[in-house]
């Protein structure tokens, strides 16, 4: 029996195909069969998209899941429902679970939970070295096999260049790239914000911008040693997005992603926040002049992922001292509308470049068989209205934390439908 | 006339005429702490919780005997005695605070932004007694009824504040309410100790502020030299190599004092380590006026509790 599905009516933008017009997308036992301007199908469910753009499905190459081991955080299954209600239709999951994502079995249970859960598609990224120690590069090809599509030791930065060396090297001969969290701590331990005006005025420990930069440069230059694809993750400082730009130049591998909260928010909010513990992630909200490089790098393509960084944390663990409380913020349901007010609504960026940021890039730079809505292709499509008003209420989240600094802001742009593998999982 | 304010968290969001009003009433209230009968009938009836999270002494004494001059129920609250030990969240102990219904919780703890973070939650006013590397607004209303006793005056005074700023609650508090009344600040100590950025989100008001190349520089013609505490633990961190070379390159001794105008006061807000960055001959000199803050202390607090827990 065949399942069909037109989505009627919509602007299709699909940057693989050089597609920005109005068209009709016929979609057959989950493969997108035909796109045109206009499509008559009998027995087909109509979706009708008037008024709407039909992208290819939203991926998010930096979420953190927490299953196994922090489930009253999140699961794959909530974490996945948060991903499509916030019109993603792949996510990317971090390995720093417990135990950690540093083997195939930790592959295959994420992997199975995932299929269980028939939300959204989960890609793991493996950790780098075992237990993310930074000491012994983990089974990387084992995992590979269980279905990582990256390796990261997100979260705890490896300080050593050997290691590093080794596992760039390592990754290349799998044709995985290397998720780079760039922070050496410049003797910072214990950080709280970044360090500048308004850390001092705070009272509160600050990162240097230098302990990203000097990491990125570190692995900018290992990475031309390797040949490695190093992708640096959640890039926030003006220098490593100048560093960035460079090495595209000379022709390195080297490519980066940006959260929307380092492009919304600076450490001024951090201040004006008055000690909200939902201001504080890792890397830290940076200075306004960071956040006009990255607008910039957004602009110009040296940035060429937009990630949520989707970082639950439950409710109680927020309560403490803004110094004690953890890092990380929720992202899957705000990145969107953030994106299009932020970015396409004032002008920095075009909707089809925001589609490129969100889906097609993404695919190409962790080799998925998505991001496109070519004849053939797998059908995950984000439908999406640039006009829709909405008001984010942190309590209607689908997620299992309410941890976003973004409650009660009012936002033109939402996701409307979200389809995976040519199935309607949310609207 | 009281403050139209539920909390005191910080010197940085209150007026001149704020700042003021706490200075005028806590000289009244200083003459009735050298009455033989120390106690006025204000706050009969009140409730004060001193909620200490981080070792103190002088602070919570200081807090107790101003609640207990003014008749308030004062119940002294340690993090060795409370349920911190067992994990429970600021958020928590604030709840539970509050469920005993207080009509003031006086705070002090390591992290900067926790009596913020209270206040944004209990009913109680809430009186920041110094929370981590931010504010002590109570020991900078002090500091500067100290200075207007002694000089008559805030405004064009030169105040030098000197040691270790980055870690220094007071420093701030200081650099905010001096410059709002119209003084000079000026901050000196090792490079690895200063907070540069500060000086561009304080409001330089009637004053101005600025850090100086080093402490002799600071301290030159200074009407005021506020010397602040070194902690030991300092050291260990890498931000000094020795406290022998501290007390020689940016200690306060005669020579150094010296430079400054020959009335001078000298300022600490203690304890002072002797030798390390003040000399006990400058501590116990006729410039020191170290133990005047210290009753100030309690005038001050006084001031405080009765502005914003007296008001009906």
């Amino acid at each position: 029996m065949s399942s069909s599905l037109l989505i009627r009516n919509g602007i299709v933008i699909d940057p693989s195909q050089s597609l920005e017009a109005k068209r009709d997308l016929l979609i057959r036992d989950g493969r997108v069969v035909e796109i045109a301007e206009s499509i008559s199908a009998n027995n087909a469910e109509v979706f009708d998209a008037s008024g709407l753009i039909v992208a290819p499905g939203f991926i998010d190459l930096h979420v953190h899941l927490r299953e196994p081991g922090f489930e009253y955080k999140e699961t794959i299954e909530s974490g996945a429902r948060a991903a499509i209600a916030g019109g993603f239709t792949s996510v990317c999951c971090m390995p720093n679970t417990k135990p950690i994502n540093d083997n195939s079995s930790v592959t295959s249970f994420i992997v199975e939970q995932a299929r269980k859960a028939a939300l959204a598609n989960v890609f793991p990224i493996g950790a780098i070295t075992q237990g993310s120690k930074g000491e012994q590069l983990a089974e990387i090809g084992e995992m590979k096999s269980a279905g990582i599509v990256a390796i990261s030791d997100d979260g705890k930065p490896v300080l050593d260049s050997g290691i590093m060396r080794r596992a760039m090297e390592y990754a290349a001969h799998f044709g995985l790239p290397v998720v780079d969290h760039c922070e050496d701590c410049c003797g910072a331990s214990g950080w709280a914000m970044h360090e500048g005006e308004y850390s001092a005025l705070m009272g509160l420990k600050g990162l240097p911008g230098a302990a990203e930069d000097l990491h990125v440069a570190r692995d900018i230059l290992l990475g031309e040693m390797t040949g490695a694809h190093i992708h640096i993750a959640h890039i926030s400082t003006a220098r490593s997005v100048d560093m960035v730009r460079q090495a595209k130049t000379r022709g390195l591998n080297v490519t980066c992603e940006v959260t929307p909260h380092h492009f919304v928010l600076s450490d001024k909010d951090v201040y004006q926040s008055s000690y909200n513990t939902n201001f504080k992630m890792a890397p830290p909200l940076r200075s306004q002049s960071d956040v006009e490089a990255i607008l910039e790098g957004l602009r110009n393509g040296t940035i060429d992922a937009i990630a949520t960084d989707h970082a639950p944390h439950h409710a109680n663990e927020k309560m403490y001292e803004f110094d004690k409380s953890p890092n990380g913020i929720t992202g899957l349901e705000t990145a969107v509308s953030l994106t299009l007010d932020r970015l396409v609504h004032r002008g920095v960026i075009s909707l089809t470049r925001m589609v490129e940021l969100l889906t097609t890039n993404p695919a190409k730079l962790f080799k998925l068989d998505r991001g496109t809505l070519q004849v053939g292709a797998i059908a995950d499509v984000t439908i999406f209205d640039p006009e829709k008003q909405i008001t984010i209420d942190a309590t209607k989240s689908h997620s299992k934390s309410r941890n976003t600094p973004f409650d009660g802001w009012e936002l033109r742009g939402a996701p409307v439908a979200t389809i995976v593998g040519g199935k309607i999982v949310w609207k | 006339m009281p403050l139209h304010r539920k909390d005191l968290l910080g010197i940085a969001d209150l007026s001149v005429e704020e700042i003021n009003l706490i200075l005028d009433t806590a000289v009244t209230f200083r003459d009735i702490n050298t009455r033989q009968i120390k106690k006025v009938p204000t706050l009969r009836g009140k409730t004060v919780i001193n909620l200490f999270f981080e070792a103190s002494t002088r602070t919570r004494t200081s807090f107790e005997i101003a609640a207990k001059r003014l008749s308030a129920d004062a119940v002294n609250i340690s993090a060795s005695t409370s349920s911190v030990v067992k994990g429970e969240t600021l958020v928590d102990t604030a709840l539970n605070l509050q469920a005993m219904a207080p009509d003031a919780i006086v705070i002090r703890h390591s992290s900067s932004g926790a009596p913020h973070q209270i206040a944004k939650i209990v009913k109680a006013g809430v009186i920041n007694a110094g929370d981590g590397a931010h504010e002590h607004p109570t020991q900078a209303l002090l500091d500067a009824l100290t200075i207007r006793h002694a000089k008559g005056r805030l405004a064009g005074l030169k105040v030098a504040i000197i040691g270790d700023v980055l870690h220094s609650r007071v420093a701030r508090s200081n650099a905010h309410l001096l410059t709002k009344l119209g003084a000079h600040v000026v901050l000196a100590g090792p490079r690895t100790l200063m907070p540069f950025g500060l000086e561009k989100l304080i409001p330089p008001g009637n004053g101005s502020i600025r850090f100086a190349e080093n402490v002799d520089e600071a301290i030159t013609d200074a009407d005021v030299v506020m010397m602040l505490r070194i902690q030991m633990e300092r050291q260990s961190g890498g931000f000094f190599p020795s406290l022998r070379e501290y007390s020689i390159h940016f200690g306060l001794n005669k020579r150094r004092l010296a430079l400054a105008k020959p009335d001078a006061i000298v300022l600490h807000p203690g304890p002072i380590n002797r030798g390390v960055e003040i000399d006990s001959d400058v501590a116990d000199g006729a410039s020191s006026l170290i133990l005047d803050q210290v009753e100030n202390g309690v005038a001050v607090r006084m001031a405080v509790l009765y502005l914003l827990a007296g008001g009906e």
